[in-house]
């Protein structure tokens, strides 16, 4: 039900209302441009709004509350400190305007952050500037394409991609203007190597790389995918987003890449999802950063400052107004600066640790996985297939099941490479105990799908809704609610 | 049990050809590739004009589980696209073969048709994959 049809003529809730309500505030306005209705608002009583909202907070399936099993990729615990700390008066309410001596504080931070992310990637610099993970993807692009133009190099039109790659790679490099040449993988789950050789070419600007990769597993000819690259003037692309899983062990910028950009949600602390806001800052080699966006903030040993178009002309710019989300950079500082070094390196320890022991109670348990000969990284994939050879069961109904369970579901059909997949990662922050917990639910949910299939199919039956109509929502999209409709 | 009739040809990426009386070619994807795909919601077909390579991106199929790209069997030029699917993506669904279709080409090469797999080495094909 929506605030919406609580509402009754005349109800009022005050505890929202002005102080001082003077409702003729706007009477020196353009008569043309004064609405002759009043606003459909919903009109409620403070205590239906009060038990309107926490009802839906309850309906929340949430990391709070429940095992998310979609890990650092979507929902990655976030420590309460960050967001406590980062809302700190000093912080939150510095005008962006305000000249750097009036913050130095908040430019403190944002400067160790970029020093922290060099040395824990392994780059030359770094900048804070793009807002999200994807406008980061852009900016590393637009730095291999701003790096071959300076040079007068341009007949380089392709990036090359690894068909295991997020869909995002692809995408930004045609939004670069690029070609996209797709790379396939081997049945072990590394990058075709003989394929990537002949793809290899004075026509190639870059590769686009994920690693480990979003198979779960370490690209382990790293190092000669490199060389091969770069004996071709191709630049290399690291995408941070499974950076959880090398978190302080092994650095992108030691692989020989040559840019990389962090999805800060995943890995240090900030929000999630579509939720945001986000936070994407890259990382270059020596060679890009004359490039890098700006502003930059720079230390002369004395005060830290702004650095910004006059001191970096080759920049490929600004991508925002001001210095990316200066609230969420915060929150990464600070989870940061909790963790230390040692801190870090256990991150991606316990990460793996984790994931590496799901995966072989699973296995134990009679689970197919679908690089049985490889170690998990901080993630790992099931594969349904034989189920749903055998019993027509498919990953989506082992997804919806585990809702019954009290777990959330897992990233099911990512990556496309692998049929009715279940890309499992749990992070480092759960317990020996909830794992075995969402163990012994898969154990159960593998017996009902031999035994009393029906109840996958038809599940979830304890969630507030039961099985969408996915198709039917993407065909006939209805987001909107209209008054007396 | 996937669907391949006899009379088409197919490509590895899941593309059917049927070969028309006046020469140009009609294809679309698979039985097999639309029941992988699931419920398609939304489908781009190329603009008629645009020239194509052997292999190259050419349209989208989009279902709740994934977007995937259609790839030109053969190299030619677009001479007709199916732009009823807009309205109507669930035919790919239903009709793969037939009011599915996506576009018709125009090949480069009238004879690089025989490149293409037959029904029973595609069918073998999709069994081992």
């Amino acid at each position: 039900m929506l605030i919406f049809e609580h509402s009754r003529p005349g109800r009022r809730a005050w505890a929202q209302a002005p102080q001082q309500a003077d409702m003729d505030a706007a009477d020196d306005l353009p008569q043309e441009l004064l609405r002759d209705d009043l606003p459909a608002l919903p009109e409620v009583s403070e205590m239906q709004v009060v038990r309107h909202y926490t009802r839906l907070s309850q309906k929340n399936f949430s990391i709070d509350t429940q095992f998310y099993p979609l890990g650092s990729c979507t929902m990655k615990y976030n420590p309460r400190a960050c967001n406590t700390l980062a809302m700190l008066p000093g912080f939150l309410a510095r005008h962006p305007l305000a000249p750097a001596s009036a913050g130095q504080g908040t430019l403190t931070c944002l400067f160790e952050l970029q020093e922290m992310l060099k040395e824990v990637t392994g780059m030359q610099a770094v900048s804070l500037a793009p807002a999200a993970g994807a406008q980061g993807e852009f900016a590393g692009v637009a730095m291999i394409r701003a790096y071959h133009d300076a040079r007068g190099d341009t007949e380089r039109t392709e990036i090359l991609v690894p068909d295991a790659a997020h869909g995002t790679n692809p995408a930004t490099a045609t939004m670069c203007g690029y070609k996209v040449r797709e790379i396939p993988t081997d049945e072990v789950g590394d990058v075709d190597f003989e394929a990537l050789r002949k793809a290899v070419g004075s026509h190639t600007a870059g590769i686009m790389l994920t690693n480990p990769s979003t198979l779960g597993v370490f690209e382990r000819r790293i190092k000669e995918i490199a060389g091969i690259v770069h004996d071709a003037g191709g630049l290399l692309y690291y995408d941070g987003a499974n950076l959880n899983a090398i978190l302080g062990k092994v650095r992108p910028g030691d692989m020989g890449f040559d840019v990389i950009h962090m999805n800060l949600h995943k890995t240090f602390s900030t929000p999630h999802g579509g939720g945001g806001p986000g936070a994407g800052p890259v990382g270059v080699s020596a060679r890009l950063e004359p490039f890098l966006p700006i502003p930059l903030v720079g230390y002369d040993g004395d005060e830290y400052h702004w650095v910004t178009e006059r001191e970096r002309p080759q920049s490929i710019g600004r991508l925002s107004a001001f210095m990316g989300n200066a609230g969420v950079l915060m929150r990464a500082y600070i989870y940061a600066r909790m963790l230390g070094r040692e801190g870090m390196n256990r991150v991606a320890e316990y990460a793996t640790l984790n994931a590496n022991y799901l995966m072989k109670r699973l296995e134990n348990a009679g689970f197919d996985l679908a690089f049985p000969t490889r170690r998990a990284t901080h993630e790992f994939i099931v594969t349904l297939k034989r189920q749903k050879q055998q019993q027509n069961i498919t990953a989506m109904d082992f997804a919806k099941r585990l809702l019954d369970f009290g777990f959330h579901a897992p990233t099911t059909y990512f990556p496309l490479l692998v049929p009715e997949c279940l890309l499992i990662e749990p992070t480092e922050t759960e317990s020996r105990e909830e794992l075995d917990g969402f163990v012994e639910a898969m154990i159960k949910i593998l017996e009902e799908a031999e035994q009393t299939p029906d109840l996958l199919r038809e599940a979830p039956h304890t969630q507030p809704v039961r099985r969408l109509d996915e198709v039917r929502a993407a065909r006939e999209l209805d987001l909107r609610w209209v008054a007396g409709g | 049990m996937s669907e391949a009739p006899d009379d088409l040809k197919y490509t590895k990426s899941h593309e059917w050809v049927r070969l028309n009386d006046d020469g140009t070619v009609t294809m679309g994807v698979t039985d097999h590739a639309q029941s992988l795909l699931g419920d398609l919601v939304y489908v781009e077909v190329p603009e008629p004009g645009r020239e194509l390579e052997a292999e190259e991106a050419c349209a989208v199929v989009e279902s709740v589980k994934a977007a995937s790209d259609v790839y030109s069997p053969l190299a030619g030029t677009v001479v007709e696209a199916n732009e009823e699917l807009a309205d109507a993506p669930e035919t790919v669904n239903s009709d793969a073969y037939g009011a599915g279709w996506l576009m018709k080409l125009k090949l480069a090469d009238p004879d690089s048709l025989d490149d293409l797999m037959d029904a029973s080495d595609y069918l073998e094909y999709i069994d081992s994959e």
